[in-house]
């Protein structure tokens, strides 16, 4: 496959950050008419690998080869203009414009006193519309497309240019099957067309259908590059995982109680079906998968911020209804959410009033909040979490991530939930305060808490769960029990290989 | 010194440095081009600016809570003229004629109880449709004001009680009545927005809406309460004011909301919420009133007036604005 040169190719790219080397000496080439999947677990390096390719990032050392001449990307604009597009996982369109206005956002072609030209941009743009054989055209209103046209919509934005190298980032985490054809099929066109193409993806089964070449990176470090033909998804998974369970696995063994939380068919339209399950008094149970595959949304309808379609949730044997985060909190369940400042904080108040918010109606003294016990509960959750601010008064937006999680943590705490749910609990954390709040977690199913642990990295579920459940597009595909979960048969699972098992318990 | 508290510190203080900064302008300035004789800081002189400051002062109060709530309220203005006619035009109902003056407190209730049920339809909207505040009290502007034109026309609603001027013009401790409430009104809503359950909730949901959700509070009744409030306030800042004056015009109150915010904003106050002093807010409505009688002290006429105070409010927001940004690294949007 070495008889053509390559479009592309990425030498000894090195780029470290304050404290971590992100990208270790690690290259990829990406022939004409290759598709090129790069493959790892999150937090392997293949964002960064990307952003130093689009010029967002500058790396420490190593250099970009276009065309066979090497290149400094200084910006997005300059990668934009040698050919590298990029087509990302969130998409970037004005949904009220047309087609053609976004596809030619910018750079729309003018008569004379700046006006638009719109005869010649919607000529040019349903030229390549037709190209890529959709079923829509240059007028269309870009909000009242499906996300697959969408995405095709940025795909024919790259075809303007005269791309070179495409690189396609999770491009089916939100399509339907059906989309998924047309997809495949754009990109097997732009292959016929010379381009290079790479595919970030997870997916085991897409990476086999259509890559001709994986590269797998691990720890910001390359780990190999195979032809696809050449190997199998056993292969991939293991170069992804590069050890064997060398993971100590800590389920500390205590009392299991009753159950807590019960589960029965619950579904939300597309985001999930038929989920059932339960959590024990004393158990950690761990929700993992790839991102969209329903995690979140499931862990949201518990707590009343989303209506389920279907389905029922039983709290100590009991059905209840949960239609607010109020009554979510009323009836003991308490969620610590994915994104810690966004949803979980109000930054520009201080530890003290965050630690109490939900529960000051409780704390009067006559008309007036009774700022001593405030004070006694922040003091109380402090020295049991170990949270590190100078005192009360410290503006949340002021402490570092781990600190400010211990926080929303030490918040539901205060309310002595039954159940509690942790969203990706060390998102963005330093790894110091991320084993503590791993001991904590442990350390609260010991005491007799129902914990969820929703995480998107695979040593954090497996090191803190007694059961694992895995996710793939929004339904249960299998749940292990901690004897039986191995990095391999996980992987698989989120993947979409395996069987279905919605309703194994342990 | 604890990070941050030097900006604080300065954002806190800016208003009170502002005032100080107009005191010693319009002093001096006073000196050399004011018609009249007397000082511009004649004792009397400030307490009656103070007294002046009241009927916007009263409101903005309440705007300051709608504000760190995360709202607006556009309708005061005609809230004000309204429940200005409900207190002028139920002196004179016939049914309380055998009440004598009697009558004074039936009226305040009745023209009170107008402010907060208007205050409260508004709310009501704002929650139950969840459209945005300044939209809803937009329309609710017109349509207050309509109802305002529809009660009596183009002509003025009159009647003087002297009784009620009586009350109205008196001076306790030195200062006038109106003064009175505007600090009573003042130091109630800080222990509102400082002490209370509903004034923390207030101040989360400003800030970070979802959060507040998350942590249990029901955004909705709190917003309510505070339009309530602020109907309320609008009600007293008209009964204070038509108490001594005794006619009001259809067009009375126009502008208000505009004044109102400009105060607010300039004490500091953030648009997008979560954030505000009602110290400050009392700074800011001060400013304004001491500009503007400054600006006449020194002969300025009325059109220049509104020039100069739009000039600096738009340089002061400026200036805030340098001073919060966080560094070079935020993003350029």
């Amino acid at each position: 496959m070495i008889d053509r040169a390559p479009v592309l190719r990425l030498e000894h790219i090195v780029k470290t950050f304050p404290g971590v080397r992100a990208l270790d000496d690690v290259s990829l080439s990406v022939l004409p008419g290759e598709v090129h999947a790069l493959m790892g677990e999150n937090g392997a390096g293949k964002s960064t690998l990307m952003k130093v390719l689009g010029g967002i990032y500058q790396p420490d050392a190593g250099q970009i080869v276009v065309d066979e001449k090497p290149v400094v990307m200084a910006s997005p604009l300059e990668a934009k203009a040698r050919g590298i597009v990029f087509i990302h996982q969130e998409l970037s369109l004005a949904g009220e414009l047309t087609v053609a206005e976004n596809i030619y956002l910018g750079e729309l072609p003018r008569k004379r006193f700046g006006l638009v030209d719109w005869d010649t941009l919607y000529s040019r743009t349903d030229a390549i519309l037709e190209k890529l054989k959709v079923g829509f055209d240059a007028r269309t209103l870009v909000g009242s497309l499906s996300i697959a046209n969408q995405q095709m919509v940025e795909i024919a934005r790259a075809l303007t240019v005269d791309a070179r190298a495409v690189i396609f980032d999770e491009p089916t985490a939100s399509l339907t099957d059906a989309e998924k054809v047309v997809l495949f099929d754009v990109i097997e066109d732009l292959k016929a067309h010379g381009v290079g193409i790479i595919y970030i993806s997870h997916r085991m089964e897409e990476i086999f259908r259509i890559t001709d070449r994986i590269t797998v990176l691990r720890d910001g470090t390359h780990q190999g590059t195979v032809n696809t033909a050449e190997t199998d998804e056993e292969a991939v998974t293991q170069l992804m995982i590069g050890r064997k369970l060398d993971l100590s696995r800590n389920v500390s063994h205590h009392e299991i109680g009753d159950v807590a939380l019960e589960v029965r068919g619950l579904s939300c339209g597309h985001l999930f079906k038929d989920i059932s399950f339960e959590v024990y008094r004393g158990e950690v149970v761990g929700f993992y998968g790839l991102v969209g595959a329903g995690r979140t949304e499931i862990a949201e309808t518990l707590f009343g911020l989303r209506d389920p379609s279907d389905g029922k949730i039983l709290l100590d044997g009991k059905e209840v209804r949960i239609a607010s985060p109020a009554e979510a909190i009323a009836r003991g369940i308490s969620l610590v959410p994915e994104d810690r400042k966004g949803q979980g904080l109000i930054l520009g108040m201080n530890c003290r009033d965050n630690i109490t918010l939900p529960q000051i109606d409780d704390l009067k003294a006559g008309p007036f909040v009774d700022e001593g016990s405030e004070i006694a509960i922040f003091d109380k959750y402090r020295d049991r979490l170990d949270i590190r601010t100078p005192g009360w008064k410290q503006l949340v937006g002021n402490l570092s991530g781990g600190n400010q999680q211990k926080i929303v943590i030490g918040k539901w705490l205060a309310m002595h939930p039954s159940v509690l749910i942790l969203d990706e609990p060390t998102r963005g954390i330093d790894v110091g305060s991320k084993s503590e709040i791993h001991n904590l977690i442990r350390e609260l199913a010991a005491q007799g808490y129902a914990v969820i642990v929703i995480s998107s990295e695979m040593p954090e579920v497996l090191h803190v769960s007694d059961r694992i459940i895995a996710m793939y597009c929004g339904r249960i595909m299998r749940t292990f029990t901690s004897d039986e979960v191995n990095e391999e048969n996980l992987i698989q699972a989120i993947s979409g290989i395996g069987t279905e098992n919605g309703n194994s318990t342990a | 010194m604890q990070a941050g508290t030097l900006s604080t510190f300065l954002k806190r203080g800016a208003i009170w440095g502002f005032i100080v900064l107009e005191l010693i302008f319009f002093s001096v300035a006073g000196e050399f081009l004011s018609l009249s004789d007397k000082a511009f800081m004649d004792a009397g002189n400030m307490l009656l600016l103070l007294k002046q400051t009241a009927p916007l002062g009263i409101i903005a109060m309440g705007m300051t809570i709608i504000m760190i709530n995360g709202n607006i309220d556009l309708s005061v203005g005609a809230t004000f003229a309204l429940c200005a006619i409900v207190l002028l035009d139920s002196l004179t109902w016939p049914i309380f004629a055998g009440l004598g003056d009697g009558v004074i407190p039936v009226a305040w209730a009745l023209a009170l109880l107008t402010g907060i049920a208007l205050g409260a339809l508004n709310g009501l909207i704002v929650w139950k449709t969840g459209v945005d505040a300044f939209i809803v009290t937009l329309g609710s502007m017109l349509g207050y004001r309509g109802l305002v034109f529809m009660y009596n026309g183009e002509q003025p609603t009159s009647h003087l009680n002297w009784t009620l001027v009586d009350f109205a013009e008196a001076q306790w401790l030195g200062l006038h009545t109106a003064t009175w409430f505007l600090l009573f009104v003042t130091v109630a809503i800080w222990f509102l927005m400082n002490r209370t359950v509903h004034g923390r909730n207030a101040y989360a949901i400003g800030d970070n809406r979802t959060a507040a959700v998350n942590a249990g509070i029901r955004v909705g009744p709190h917003m309510m309460i505070n339009f309530m409030i602020i109907g309320f306030l609008a009600a007293l800042s008209a009964v204070v004011f038509y108490s001594e004056s005794g006619s009001v015009n259809p067009n009375d109150g126009e502008l208000y909301e505009l004044w109102v915010i400009t105060a607010v904003v300039l004490g500091g106050t953030k648009l997008t919420g979560g954030s505000g002093s009602i110290i400050s807010t009392f700074g800011g409505v001060l400013a304004i009133q001491l500009l503007r009688k400054g600006l006449a002290h020194i002969g300025t006429n009325t059109e220049t007036v509104n020039l100069v105070i739009g000039l600096i409010l738009i340089a002061v927001l400026f200036l805030d604005r340098q001073l919060n940004l966080k560094g070079k690294e935020e993003l350029k949007v």
